[in-house]
Formats: C-alpha cells, sequence, structure tokens
C-alpha cells in the first residue's frame, strides 16, 4: 500500500545527508572551519542512519517474517558496534592515530564487504551488471578489511618486521588471478544458469577467502614507514568499494559518499608517494629496505657534541628559531615540553616558527595534530613549502627526531636513495642543533651529511629530557635577558 | 508513479564520475596541517556504509543472511562512531595563537579564545 512514503522520506533524507557530507568536507579545507565542518557531516550520518529505519516499510517478502528479530539485531549491532568504536576512539591517544584509522578503515571496508556477501548469498543482485559491480565491491572491501588489519598490527608494533618470502609478487599474483577466476566463474554459472562443478556458496566463500588472503600477502612485506601510504590506498579502496555497493542497493547516497572518499584518498596517497620521493608502485611491489645498500664512507667532518642548556641559551638570543620536529620527538613525548620552550623563547622575543615535513609523523599531518594536541596553535606551524625560503635567514633550525627529511644529500647526492625528496633546508640556517638519541641512522638507513656540517652541532639525549635541560637554561637566565 | 529509485549503469557512471571529481577538488584544497583529521574525516564518511548495512540485515532471509548483515551492521556502525569521535576530538585541538592556557591539553577541554 503506501509503500511510496518511505521511499520518498529516504530519497529526501539521504539526499541532504549527501548534501552534509560534502559541505562538511568542504568546511574542512581550514582550521577555522574544520571543527563545524565534522559536526555537520556528522548531523548527515545521523539522519542517514535513522532515516534508514524507514527500510522496514518495504522489506523483501521473505524477510517479512524476520522483521522483528532483523531490527534487533540492527539495533544491537549499531549500540555495541557504535559504542565500543565510540568508546576507544574518545580514549586513544594521538600517536596511536594511524593504527585508529587502519582498523576504522578496516570496518568500513568489511562492512561492504558483509552486504555484498548478503546480496551474493541471497542471490539479489539484479542481473549481470549488478553481480559483477557486486563482486567487485566485494573483493575490494575484504581486501581493505584483511589488509588494514595487518597494517594495524604493523602500526601498533605487534608484528615487527615485514614479512618477506621469494618469489612473493608470483604468489600474490596467483592469489589475486584465482580470486578473479572464481569470480568470473561465478557471473558466468549465474548468468547461463547452470549448475557450477562447485555449489554457489562454497564458490563464494572461496572468492572471500581469496580476496581476504591476498590482502594480507599484499601488506605483509610492506616496511613500517610506508605506512601512511598503504592507509591512505586502502582508504581510497574502502571508500570504492562502498559506492560500489551504493550502486548494488540502488543507494545514491553510498555511492556520491563512497566515491568522493575513494578519489579523497587517491589524491592523499599521490601526496604522500611524492613527499617520500616514491612511486605508489614502488611502495606497493619493492621493499624499502632492499634499495638501500649505500656506502657510509663519503661524508666529509666531524660530530660536534654540545650541551643541552648551551643550545638552548644560544637559541634564547637568537632573532629567528626554526623548528623542525619528527617522529622521534613523539616517540619521546616531547611535544609539551617542545611548546614549554617555545613560550619562553617567544615571551624573550625570539621569533620561533614549527616546519613540518609532510611525512613527518606515521600518517600525514600527524605530527600537526601531535603539535595541536601540545597546544602549538596553527599559526605558527608552517608546511615546507611555506617555510623551506626562510631557513637561510634564521639564526637557528633546532632538528628534534626528525632525519630524513633533514639530510642534504636529497639535493645533492644523485646516487643517494633519498635524493629528490622534498626536504626541509635546516642545514642552510646560521646554526643547526640536532637532537638525538644517539648517532643511529634513519628510517631509510642513510648517513645524513647534515649532521656533519660545519655549522651543525649534536644535542644526544632523549627529547624530552634534552627539552628539560634547555628550558632550564633559559630560565635561569631570567628576565634580564632582554633580546 | 515511482519513487522508488532505480539508477542504471550509465547513470551510475555519471554519478561516480562527478561524485570522484568533487572528492578531487574538495580534497585538493585542504591544507597540509590539516591531513590527519581529513583521513580520519574522510575515513567517517565511508561509514555511511551503515546505511547499506541495516538495509541488508533487514531484507535478510536466512540465518547466514542475518549474521553477514549484523555484522556489517557491527562494523559500519563502528566505522562510522570511532571516526567521527577520532576526527572531532583532532579538530577540536586546532586553535589560533594568543597562547592558549598550558593546562588544556590533551583530549577535550579546549578554551575558547578572545
Amino acid at each position: 500500500m503506501l509503500t511510496f512514503i518511505p521511499q520518498i522520506l529516504i530519497g529526501a533524507i539521504d539526499l541532504v545527508a549527501a548534501f552534509l557530507f560534502m559541505y562538511g568536507l568542504q568546511r574542512m579545507s581550514s582550521p577555522v572551519t574544520a571543527p563545524s565542518g565534522i559536526k555537520v557531516a556528522g548531523v548527515g550520518m545521523l539522519v542517514a542512519v535513522v532515516a534508514s529505519f524507514l527500510y522496514v516499510f518495504n522489506v523483501d517478502a521473505a524477510a517479512k517474517p524476520f522483521l522483528m528479530v532483523n531490527l534487533a539485531l540492527a539495533a544491537v549491532a549499531l549500540i555495541i558496534g557504535g559504542g565500543v568504536a565510540w568508546w576507544v576512539g574518545r580514549k586513544v591517544a594521538m600517536t596511536a592515530m594511524p593504527q585508529m584509522v587502519a582498523i576504522y578503515n578496516g570496518m568500513g571496508g568489511g562492512a561492504a564487504g558483509a552486504i555484498a556477501a548478503v546480496e551474493l548469498f541471497g542471490a539479489k543482485y539484479q542481473g549481470t551488471t549488478q553481480l559483477v559491480v557486486t563482486l567487485l565491491g566485494a573483493l575490494i572491501g575484504a581486501v581493505s578489511l584483511s589488509g588494514s588489519l595487518i597494517a594495524w598490527a604493523k602500526l601498533d608494533g605487534v608484528l615487527k618486521k615485514p614479512f618477506r618470502i621469494r618469489g612473493q609478487q608470483g604468489l600474490n599474483g596467483v592469489f589475486i588471478l584465482s580470486c578473479l577466476g572464481v569470480g568470473g566463474y561465478i557471473v558466468y554459472a549465474a548468468q547461463a544458469g547452470a549448475t557450477p562443478l562447485i555449489d554457489m556458496p562454497h564458490l563464494i566463500y572461496l572468492f572471500f577467502g581469496l580476496a581476504l588472503i591476498f590482502g594480507i600477502l599484499m601488506t605483509l612485506p610492506i616496511g613500517g614507514a610506508d605506512m601512511p601510504v598503504v592507509i591512505s590506498i586502502y582508504n581510497a579502496f574502502t571508500g570504492l568499494a562502498v559506492g560500489l555497493e551504493g550502486f548494488v542497493l540502488q543507494n545514491p547516497a553510498l555511492m556520491i559518499a563512497g566515491m568522493v572518499v575513494g578519489a579523497a584518498g587517491l589524491l592523499l596517497t599521490l601526496l604522500m608517494a611524492k613527499a617520500m620521493n616514491r612511486s605508489v608502485s614502488n611502495v606497493l611491489f619493492t621493499n624499502f629496505g632492499e634499495i638501500v645498500k649505500h656506502k657510509h664512507g663519503d661524508v666529509k667532518g666531524a660530530l660536534k657534541p654540545v650541551e643541552a642548556g648551551d643550545a638552548g641559551i644560544f637559541m634564547r638570543y637568537a632573532k629567528e628559531v626554526i623548528i623542525v620536529p619528527g617522529y622521534g620527538l613523539a616517540v619521546a613525548q616531547g611535544q609539551q615540553k617542545l611548546y614549554e620552550l617555545v613560550k619562553l623563547l617567544l615571551a624573550g622575543g625570539v621569533a620561533v616558527k614549527f616546519a613540518i615535513h609532510p611525512v613527518a609523523g606515521r600518517m600525514p599531518g600527524q605530527m600537526d595534530v601531535l603539535l595541536a594536541e601540545a597546544g602549538v596553535p596553527y599559526d605558527m606551524i608552517f608546511q615546507l613549502e611555506d617555510i623551506n625560503d626562510e631557513f637561510a635567514s634564521a639564526d637557528v633550525a633546532l632538528v628534534i627526531g626528525a632525519n630524513d627529511v633533514v639530510n642534504p644529500a636529497a639535493r645533492t647526492d644523485k646516487s643517494s636513495p633519498i635524493f629528490g625528496m622534498p626536504i626541509l633546508d635546516a642545514d642552510k640556517a646560521k646554526q643547526v642543533y640536532v637532537v638525538k638519541r644517539g648517532q643511529g641512522k634513519g628510517y631509510a638507513g642513510i648517513v645524513n651529511a647534515l649532521f656533519y656540517a660545519d655549522n651543525c652541532n649534536m644535542v644526544y639525549g632523549d627529547a624530552a629530557a634534552v627539552l628539560t635541560k634547555m628550558i632550564e637554561a633559559v630560565r635561569g637566565l631570567g628576565s634580564k635577558a632582554a633580546a | 508513479m515511482q519513487f522508488a529509485i532505480s539508477i542504471s549503469g550509465f547513470v551510475a557512471l555519471y554519478i561516480f564520475m562527478l561524485a570522484a571529481f568533487a572528492g578531487w577538488v574538495i580534497i585538493g584544497h585542504v591544507p597540509a596541517i590539516l591531513h590527519t583529521p581529513l583521513m580520519s574525516g574522510s575515513n567517517f564518511v565511508h561509514g555511511i556504509v551503515v546505511v547499506g548495512g541495516i538495509f541488508a540485515l533487514l531484507n535478510a532471509s536466512t540465518v547466514l543472511e542475518q549474521v553477514i548483515g549484523f555484522f556489517a551492521v557491527l562494523l559500519g556502525a563502528g566505522n562510522a562512531a570511532g571516526g567521527f569521535a577520532v576526527t572531532d576530538r583532532m579538530l577540536a585541538m586546532f586553535q589560533l595563537g594568543g597562547h592558549a592556557a598550558k593546562h588544556g591539553h590533551a583530549r577535550g577541554s579546549h578554551p575558547k579564545k578572545g
């Protein structure tokens, strides 16, 4: 009877939701409007979820007897899934954000895959096009689920080392091709109406199994340093899978939201890969550890250690200081201390700026979030292209917990694996201080020529401890030290 | 009159093309400083998959479909709720100059600036 009323309502509300998503994302283009942007998108999500319960008025005839049970299941799943994720999301430390994003992303991919599975097992798709799209979404969603879980395990430290075996590429190829083959056979069997050699449910199990294993195998060999690119890719994958399943369910809100995220993920992936001086295929199909067999003997000069306190006092009398924070700072939990030092320097009339490399942290922009968490206002935080020219006029560049992103070899040494990578020109400052735990190398395992330069001094020690000493030294000068 | 939404192959491609283009342009304008919240925010947006999960579950007519549908909703809800929680938290931390009170760090409290 009046089935068209819920249809109109769902259509209209989903339209509003899709608009709110787009508008919310658009507001994210500035730190000023971004906090309201996510809230706008949140309202869109809320109304879309509430409206989706109007589907009860239009369920399939076969599902009618189960409606009350299904409704209860949906409510329970919403409360448990949403509740747990919300609680964890409120608690998680900012340093753990990359693995959090990986896990939420895997959940989205899993949900898309599960929707596809319901469609496949129930043979609800209409026509060959929908079947092919369902399978495609299922494949991408399943790969995103298992791949994201591996990415989470790597970022969280559960999996420590990249797992590599001989002939890995070939093995991956076998799995993806067999998966596509099974998918093709499902389409053939469904279309011809023929009885398949293996019965349909088992074919579907096989299809999902192969896709999940492929996701695992594809992610296992990728090193921890490349995870930012991997998370972006899986983000794009999940978006794509959601968009495709949206088509199968004839739901334009899912199609639009999924595809917007797919495009966004692709763009971020390319940006990240560019900042790391790698191509996306290079990240996925070669192993970073292997290309680094670089000679270390050709750096002139010596490492010149200084005391933290002396470096602090020097900065206090400088006119302009640029700070280059890296992930090592976050590992040492030194962001609060750093900002404390910065406030002292600012109070003394020193101009202080933060210079952020695009790959500082474990995901794009993570260092910005960590600094914001410590209370650093965002108008003190500058990105590579905006600040790089200023190093030449700066009195001091303070490099904390960063290494490869300030290695001048990227500009000069053609034989270096990081040659051509955009770097922060910290070496051009009049004086460079590098705060470092020891004499170890960066992620890329390359000797950093900056550390041996004439204008560079090393301050050895844990970043938080070094900063504490600097703060004490600057405080010790008192207010009489007017610049 | 027909109110059920029906999208054929080519209409779907047009929608996909326009949505991808819009996503590319909108995201291209987001400054690098916001890339982490942007990623978790776009992550949140594909949490809309939960709506598809609810649809699938409500139309389930076998135990297998009910089980898988349940997980679709469970995972989708986690994606949406978690994505929103972390993005909202992160964005609340970004504040402009005028040295914010030091004790207001970590999560939650973000003093209003005057």
